[in-house]
């Protein structure tokens, strides 16, 4: 029997031990060569963002590779410590220790603006260089802003103005009666702001304006509301899985006024299901972008995963390319000599139609976005095709500025 | 006019109240019979509804709806018989810790067959759309939700207040032990309770699969509101908790229509005045056992 009972003892003591690895997460590797350049990254792997994360996470792999295959950074092989952020106390804990026990030069990552807050404060009191990947709160380009962050994806503002764009154009805002439904945490208060400032300048109505508090699954009552309201147009600012929950049920009460909204991501879009999206979006890259660094990208992340990336694995595949790019031509690793490589606004490849650059007063990376629409029932060539892009915004021959905030508009000061 | 708006938004919350209810319902009996709080009732709602996208996917939605709560009742008489039968008589704290534990490993679980991205579903096409009744806006799915929740419903009701199973098992609920001293066994009837609560919330995960997003975490979404039921209804009473699935949705209803920020909040409100005023819940018995 003793030696049952110690068999079980040990199988229960390695039981525990991989909870506790797993609770706490493993960094994706472990130790490599001494000499090895190391990359905090932090991105939410659970909770609501933590399906976007996972894309984030395989995403900046794929650079990694690349890049470590193609020789490294000045000889060196990049090492990428990959966290699952949790939560924003837990994000700070994790980017602390990461420069203090880990030895990183440099963070990365996020997707939730709150983490991505703590981890920028950070940066901040230890002077190291956070490039901030996918959190899009404008607060974070503005009144937080701080020197030692750098903003890769598109703010609120210029998701707003992306949509609004192609809004207008079809004639849904100019002496329209328009209906707002927000989601109430920082990002959906962020997105309402600047929603409503777009339809004010651009001559809409506003009929209604509702917070949903982000655990709501149910939208029946807010349907009911908007059928009362009789709108032109019903423009959601909501964030993260409950795009998906609103556009079901608009689609199962079948209500018949035009839907639009100022966020929706790919994996959100592909979550709905077949022919419950419509209305008009914006986003930042998708996986039909016809540019040849796309298609390339695309087919390899095919290649490996068997379906194609969402906006989060390119964001996070091209920002380490940057890194990459800036620790080789300023051969060094050193976060003053990045930011004062940065901020002399070199053109980085986006695998985008056009370059893209940071600004230099708020660290804010200027790129073209895009509107688009959803495919008709029926053309969808598979499960993951159901976009209709619009045409790139800004347009070609218009300045990447024009649909960020000014220097005026921004409470950014460094 | 705002009269109308004011109940067209009870009538909708009523439609709701019954998804509650058939989470809430299988909640309650498991707790009252086993004195057990099934925290993982939640993960069988969401196992069901990522088992019924795989049925749907090859068999189509009926078939779905229909065989995904057998597939989790299997799972059911697995978890009373090697997990949940060992807690009935232990201090409740370690139901409480093991029904949580499970959860969560659950959760982990559904994350690694189906992967962390939440998953399409849609309802047949026939299906969607609304309805006007007496000038009140359905959603033709919903209604078709609220008919199979009163059949449910009144199978349970039949079942344990019209057959022998029924008696054995409202009388396991008062007096276990004078139930064993009639000399019957009360473990298999516990076994059909744990697989008709499990069924039941694999049922309402399947039917809401196509509404609602389905993803990991849908779960841990649902058991606090099947819990907050629960409490408001009254533990042990059948009617208590209907009645508060029911309560509980239109208040949700009503409240939006007037302030739409404190929707989420308003069956929290509700549990915690019930609780204040009617600690027992509305329709609580007393149960011996629990005294």
């Amino acid at each position: 029997m003793t030696s049952t009972s110690e068999k079980r003892r040990k199988v229960l003591k390695a039981g525990a031990a991989l909870t506790g690895a797993a609770a706490l997460g493993f960094p994706a590797i472990v130790r490599a060569q001494s000499d090895a350049i190391k990359i905090g990254h932090l991105t939410p792997l659970t909770g609501f963002l933590g399906a976007l994360g996972q894309y984030a996470q395989k995403g900046i792999q794929i650079a990694l590779e690349e890049i470590n295959a193609a020789g490294g950074v000045m000889g060196r092989r990049i090492q990428l410590l990959s966290e699952d952020s949790v939560n924003p106390a837990t994000a700070a804990t994790k980017a602390q220790r990461m420069l203090d026990q880990d030895g990183v030069a440099v963070l990365m990552g996020e997707i939730n603006s709150a983490s991505a807050k703590t981890i920028m404060q950070v940066a901040a009191r230890n002077k190291r260089l956070f490039m901030q990947i996918g959190a899009r709160s404008d607060v974070l380009r503005g009144a937080d802003c701080n020197r030692y962050t750098f903003h890769v994806d598109i703010p609120v503002t210029v998701m707003v103005n992306a949509a609004g764009i192609a809004l207008a154009r079809d004639g849904l805002i100019k002496g329209k009666r328009i209906y707002c439904l927000t989601s109430d945490y920082l990002f959906g208060h962020d997105l309402s702001k600047a929603a409503k400032a777009f339809i004010a300048a651009n001559g809409g109505t506003i009929v209604g304006d509702e917070l949903t508090a982000t655990d709501a699954t149910d939208f029946s009552p807010f349907l009911l509301k908007i059928r009362q309201a009789k709108p032109d147009l019903v423009a959601t600012n909501l964030g993260g899985n409950q795009v998906t929950n609103f556009v079901k049920q608009y689609s199962e009460f079948g209500l018949p006024f035009p839907v639009a909204g100022f966020n929706l991501n790919t994996a959100d879009a592909w979550a709905a299901g077949e022919g419950n999206l419509g209305g008009v979006w914006p986003t930042v890259w998708h996986h039909e972008l016809d540019t040849p660094g796309s298609k390339a990208f695309v087919a390899k992340f095919r290649k490996i995963h068997g379906q194609p990336p969402e906006n989060h694995a390119w964001i996070e595949y091209v920002s380490l390319r940057i890194m990459a790019q800036a620790m080789n031509e300023t051969k060094s690793t050193d976060t003053e000599k990045l930011i004062a490589y940065f901020e002399k606004e070199p053109q980085f490849d986006l695998l985008k139609a056009r370059k893209g650059y940071f600004r230099s007063w708020d660290h804010q990376m200027m790129q073209e976005a895009y509107p688009f629409s959803v495919k008709p029932k029926g053309q969808a060539k598979d499960k993951w095709d159901f976009l209709k892009f619009g045409s790139a915004v800004p347009a070609a021959d218009q300045p990447l500025e024009i649909l960020a905030p000014t220097k005026a508009q921004s409470a950014c000061k460094m | 006019m705002q009269l109308f708006f004011l109940l067209e938004q009870v009538v909708n919350g009523l439609v709701l109240g019954g998804y509650y209810l058939l989470i809430a319902l299988g909640l309650s009996l498991i707790f009252s019979v086993g004195g057990v709080v099934n925290l993982a009732h939640g993960a069988f709602y969401a196992i069901g509804a990522y088992i019924s996208l795989e049925i749907a996917n090859r068999l189509g939605f009926g078939a779905a709806v229909a065989l995904s709560p057998v597939a989790v009742g299997v799972l059911g008489i697995l978890f009373e018989r090697f997990i949940l039968r060992r807690f009935y008589t232990a201090d409740p704290i370690l139901s409480l810790l093991v029904t949580f534990g499970l959860a969560l490993v659950a959760e982990q679980a559904i994350r690694m067959i189906w992967g962390a991205a939440p998953l399409p579903a849609s309802m047949p096409q026939a299906l969607k759309g609304s309805v006007i009744l007496g000038d009140f806006l359905f959603s033709r799915y919903r209604l078709l939700l609220l008919a199979v929740v009163a059949v449910v419903l009144a199978g349970i009701w039949l079942l344990l207040n019209k057959t022998a199973f029924g008696r054995v098992v409202r009388a396991g609920i008062q007096r276990p032990d004078m139930v064993a001293a009639l000399g019957i066994r009360l473990q298999p009837y516990m076994t059909s309770v744990v697989v008709l609560g499990v069924g039941m919330a694999a049922l309402a995960g399947a039917l809401f699969a196509p509404i609602a997003i389905v993803h990991p975490a849908m779960g841990a979404e649902i058991i606090t509101v099947a819990f907050v039921v629960v409490v408001i209804g009254g533990l042990g009473s059948f009617w208590g908790v209907v009645l508060a699935a029911l309560l509980v949705g239109v208040v949700r209803g009503v409240t939006i229509h007037f302030a739409p920020a404190a929707g989420e909040a308003s069956m929290y409100i509700l549990m915690f005045l019930v609780l204040l005023f009617r600690p027992r819940g509305l329709l609580g018995e007393r149960i011996e056992k629990f005294e």
